[in-house]
């Protein structure tokens, strides 16, 4: 979209600088992002559709997409349930350490993530701190799904803590005091009060946890045991073909990640214009 | 709350100089006369490290200039392709000819012909593919047969993403190959057994021997000769065994001049001489010592072979394998063998 | 006691009598939800860091310390302060330009514009590095052009920048287009009014209201920066001492079964990490009120 069409379309404000900001923003936009993705949109077109179909159709692609996609999912939803409480117990309730857990959150951003898949193997293996009790019980973390979801809670844990946090923060407690007063009990005014007002910002909590780790490379080589079909996930896949100078291969797959992680993208961000206008400003 | 913003800017300043600081700290590193890249793949690290000192001494004192000899080390595979998209190296020494020729072949910037250049076939050491396995070889395993014993784990890296493992498939191939009386249906019958007994695929040769050693997985390790000699060392004598089985393949790691990147850089004589001296006694020497089998054994100190036992060795050019440029997509290409061997039925 | 909604006073024993505000939990409640919340972060988030601290200090500290001011290690803490020096401000600058666009004025495509900004989170880093040897590689359009006119990008020090400066695109951004959506254009808008300029009012009405928000993105974009794998891996090369970054260190490290070692640069990176946080922290428990204020403007 072009910034003349944006400009023409936009409604009259008496703060300046639109011109400007949008066109940082989109020169930017364009440089570093948009030019380069479209680049490797034409470099999997280039081996023409049937090589495209080939291998997107391909059982491995498929398995190792499926695998991405339903880690990623499980691991948000682990993230969105206990990013939740966190948010929640950051945000309403004075106790001792409250503030150095608040600082640790964002640990996972900070840390590199082939250490963190190293630390998590170091953990989780069968000789590892935590592998070493489950061992036992036979219960495998490392070198499994299993594995591969737990680095995935750990880099897209900030996600939804952090999208809640604000919120919560500025959510007005009059309003739960006066569904008390009309006779809700707790559980109802938090089911049918707080939580529409926190719905946006637990879905963008969601798709953005959910997206990074359909993504995540670093982490999970470590821990995943990598073997086709099994645990072997979809940007490995990546760069196995790159390992076969198949840039198509690689392109391609890479395309079909893309896609499927910008519509999940685009769907949230429409589901919040859509909630706001309904609800309001929450 | 309005706050003009030199308030701010006060505040920031200290950040401000501590960035500036850190910028002030990145100097280039000391120039010497002339530096070389080395572009190789992940086992010759400890190799290359000793032979590139005593290079620098030896063009030192052939009245040559300063040199330099900087390292790059990753997956085979993964370091041609550097090469082929644009990493200056002058020269590449890398796990398989296949790799060397994807080169040649994607960007031309070695010369067909590279392989006659050097002698023996420009791998100036060979290894061989050896198992190493936990101390007192708890599960017996003296062959590529035991391998495939109920209850055996074994470890080794993707042939997809490292060279060594692609030694270790064809190794496993060549016995199997024997074993069957040159039967293609059984013998890859026995490949994809054993990679069934594989719970752990990891990218590269490094991380199959953590994964082993650190990790406490699996009974046995497929491994280069050198790096079981190497893990040995580094990670605990008493921990494991090395077992040698009587049938492997002689893995040759070749190395060769990138004609484009030397010429455009004008470092064509010294890098040449890099490589021609790993042929000489030294170069030959310090391979031994770091456990690769020197390709001119009468210039290296016979005490220094001992370690090498004598195996029943099949090379690549073997006939059932017909050299790389046919067994690279037929076995390990996409929709090869070794694809076949993970489709579920 | 009724399970009505106006029990909220308890008797607490000899303490006397407490009230549980209506908008509040019960006891059992609230420490069932912040023991599941620890024990979560003990086993997902301290864990792994204590394991990285644990393992780096094995060898004791004359190993940490040989490790670090190994000239290899200098070489890439040097090359990560030089990316993180050039790609944080490059995102800031960024960063203030989307906000400023998206929060104070309305257009069509915007939700569209945002979704682009969020884009990079949901690259694959390998992916992001990938487009730039396609871009930039020697089989590319650009790539030898650039060659002959002596600049390299990939396999060296700019690639790696642009590899960073794409996984930490969003970073900025993203903390401010919802802070200053939220305070709306009021504040800019009586500013105008009263005749200041432009550049007055986003110097002294909107930066005053967003520094905190923008200076936490700054930690959050410098922190990812400095600690970026996958991108910087595919298009670094890895040439020792020249263009290996600390995360590629500490890869080298481990490959060579210098375990301690490489956990010893690990925790580098998590003691920065740690620091950025801090920092944060100190600044928000000093400013509370002032944060308070903006938050709620």
């Amino acid at each position: 979209m072009a910034a003349t069409t944006i400009a023409t379309v936009r409604k009259s404000s008496v703060i300046p600088g639109f011109g400007l900001a949008l066109g940082v923003t989109l020169t930017y936009l364009s440089l570093i992002v948009l030019i380069p993705l479209a680049l490797l949109f034409w470099r999997s077109a280039s081996g023409g559709p049937e090589e495209f179909i080939r291998i997107s159709t391909d059982p491995r692609t498929i398995a190792a997409l499926r695998l991405s996609f339903t880690t990623s999912f499980i691991a948000a939803l682990v993230n969105l349930v206990f990013g939740m409480i966190l948010a929640w117990i950051l945000v309403r309730y004075e106790f001792p350490g409250r503030r150095l857990i608040d600082a640790v959150i964002d640990l996972p951003f900070a840390l590199p993530t082939a250490v963190a898949g190293i630390a998590l193997t170091t953990l989780y293996a069968p000789n590892g701190w935590i592998g070493a009790w489950l061992q036992p019980f036979g219960i495998r973390i490392a070198y499994s799904q299993t594995g591969i979801i737990i680095a995935l809670i750990f880099i897209g844990l900030p996600f939804v803590v952090r999208s809640v946090q604000p919120v919560l923060e500025d959510l007005n407690r009059e309003v739960e005091e006066v569904a008390a007063t009309l006779g809700a009990n707790r559980r109802q005014t938090v089911r049918r009060v707080v939580m529409p007002a926190l719905m946006p910002a637990l879905l963008t909590g969601f798709a953005l946890a959910f997206a990074r780790a359909v993504g995540e490379y670093g982490s999970v080589i470590f821990i995943a045991g990598n073997s086709p079909y099994k645990t072997e996930i979809a940007p490995l896949l990546i760069v196995i073909k790159l390992e076969e100078f198949s840039y198509s291969g690689a392109t391609t797959i890479a395309v079909l990640m893309l896609i499927a992680s910008f519509l999940v993208l685009l769907a949230i961000h429409l589901i919040q214009s859509w909630s706001r206008r309904r609800y309001g400003d929450v | 709350m309005v706050r003009p913003i030199s308030a701010i800017a006060s505040r920031i300043r200290p950040a401000l100089a501590a960035l500036a600081v850190g910028v002030a700290m990145v100097v280039t590193p000391a120039l010497a006369d002339v530096s070389l890249l080395n572009v190789s793949y992940d086992p010759t690290r400890e190799l290359y490290k000793a032979y590139n000192a005593a290079f620098a001494a030896h063009w030192k004192a052939e009245g040559g200039e300063t040199v330099t000899v900087q390292q790059s080390h990753g997956g085979s595979g993964k370091q041609a392709r550097s090469v082929i998209d644009g990493l200056d190296a002058d020269v590449v020494t890398l796990a398989l000819q296949a790799d060397i020729d994807a080169i040649a072949k994607e960007s031309g910037k070695i010369n067909p012909d590279w392989r006659g250049r050097l002698a023996h076939n420009s791998s100036p050491y060979t290894s061989t593919i050896v198992f190493l396995v936990r101390k007192g070889n708890p599960k017996a395993i003296n062959d590529w047969g035991d391998l495939i014993k109920d209850g055996v784990e074994v470890i080794t890296p993707n042939p997809k993403t490292s060279g060594g493992a692609r030694w270790n498939y064809l190794a496993a191939w060549a016995y199997a190959n024997k074993a069957f009386g040159n039967d293609p249906a059984k013998t890859k019958e026995f490949v994809s057994e054993l990679f069934k007994h594989v719970p752990v695929l990891d990218t590269g040769a490094r991380g199959s021997t953590t994964t082993f050693a650190q990790r406490g997985i699996g009974d046995v390790l497929l491994a280069w000769e050198n790096e079981a000699f190497l893990a040995l060392e580094e990670l605990g004598p008493d921990k494991f065994d090395i077992i040698v089985p009587p049938l492997s393949i002689l893995a040759e790691p070749p190395v060769a001049l990138v004609d484009a990147n030397v010429d455009a850089k004008g470092t064509r004589k010294v890098a040449q001489a890099y490589l021609d001296y790993l042929y000489s006694a030294e170069g030959q020497t310090i391979a031994a010592k770091n456990y690769y089998r020197p390709s001119e054994p009468t210039l290296v100190d016979a005490a220094l072979l001992t370690r090498f036992p004598k195996i029943d060795l099949v090379t690549i050019d073997d006939p059932q394998f017909g050299g790389w440029a046919k067994a690279q997509p037929e076995h390990f290409g996409d929709g090869g063998i070794f694809d076949q061997i993970y489709k579920p039925n | 006691m009724s399970d009505g909604a106006f029990t909220t006073a308890r008797l607490h024993g000899a303490s006397g009598i407490h009230f549980r505000p209506v908008t509040m939990e019960r006891k059992r409640v609230r420490l069932a939800l912040i023991l599941i919340s620890l024990a979560f972060l003990a086993l997902f988030l301290v864990m792994p860091v204590l394991a990285v601290f644990v393992e780096a200090f094995r060898g004791g500290w004359p190993a940490f310390a040989e490790a670090i001011f190994e000239p290899d290690a200098a070489a890439a803490i040097r090359l990560t302060l030089l990316v993180a020096a050039i790609s944080v401000p490059c995102n800031l600058v960024f960063g203030v330009a989307a906000s400023w666009a998206i929060a104070k004025f309305d257009f069509r495509g915007k939700a569209l514009l945002n979704t682009l900004i969020d884009l990079p989170f949901s690259v694959s880093p390998v992916i992001a590095g990938l487009i730039y040897v396609l871009m930039f590689g020697s089989q590319s359009l650009l790539g030898p052009w650039l060659k002959s006119e002596g600049i390299q990008v990939i396999f060296a020090v700019p690639g790696i920048v642009l590899a960073t400066i794409f996984v930490t695109f969003p970073f900025v951004a993203r903390e401010l287009i919802p802070l200053m959506e939220e305070q709306g254009r009021g504040d800019e808008e009586a500013a105008l009014s009263l005749g200041a300029s432009g550049f007055q009012v986003f110097f002294r009405v909107t930066l005053p209201n967003v520094k905190w928000a923008l200076l936490y993105g700054v930690l959050l974009c410098n922190a990812r920066a400095m600690g970026e794998f996958g991108a910087v891996s595919v298009v670094s090369g890895h040439i020792r001492g020249l263009t290996n970054t600390m995360p590629l260190h500490v890869e080298i490290l481990y490959n060579e079964y210098q375990f301690a070692a490489a956990f010893a640069v690990a925790s580098l990176l998590a003691v920065l990490a740690l620091f950025t946080l801090v920092v944060k922290s100190v600044l928000e428990w000093r400013y509370a009120d002032e944060i308070a204020a903006t938050r709620r403007h």
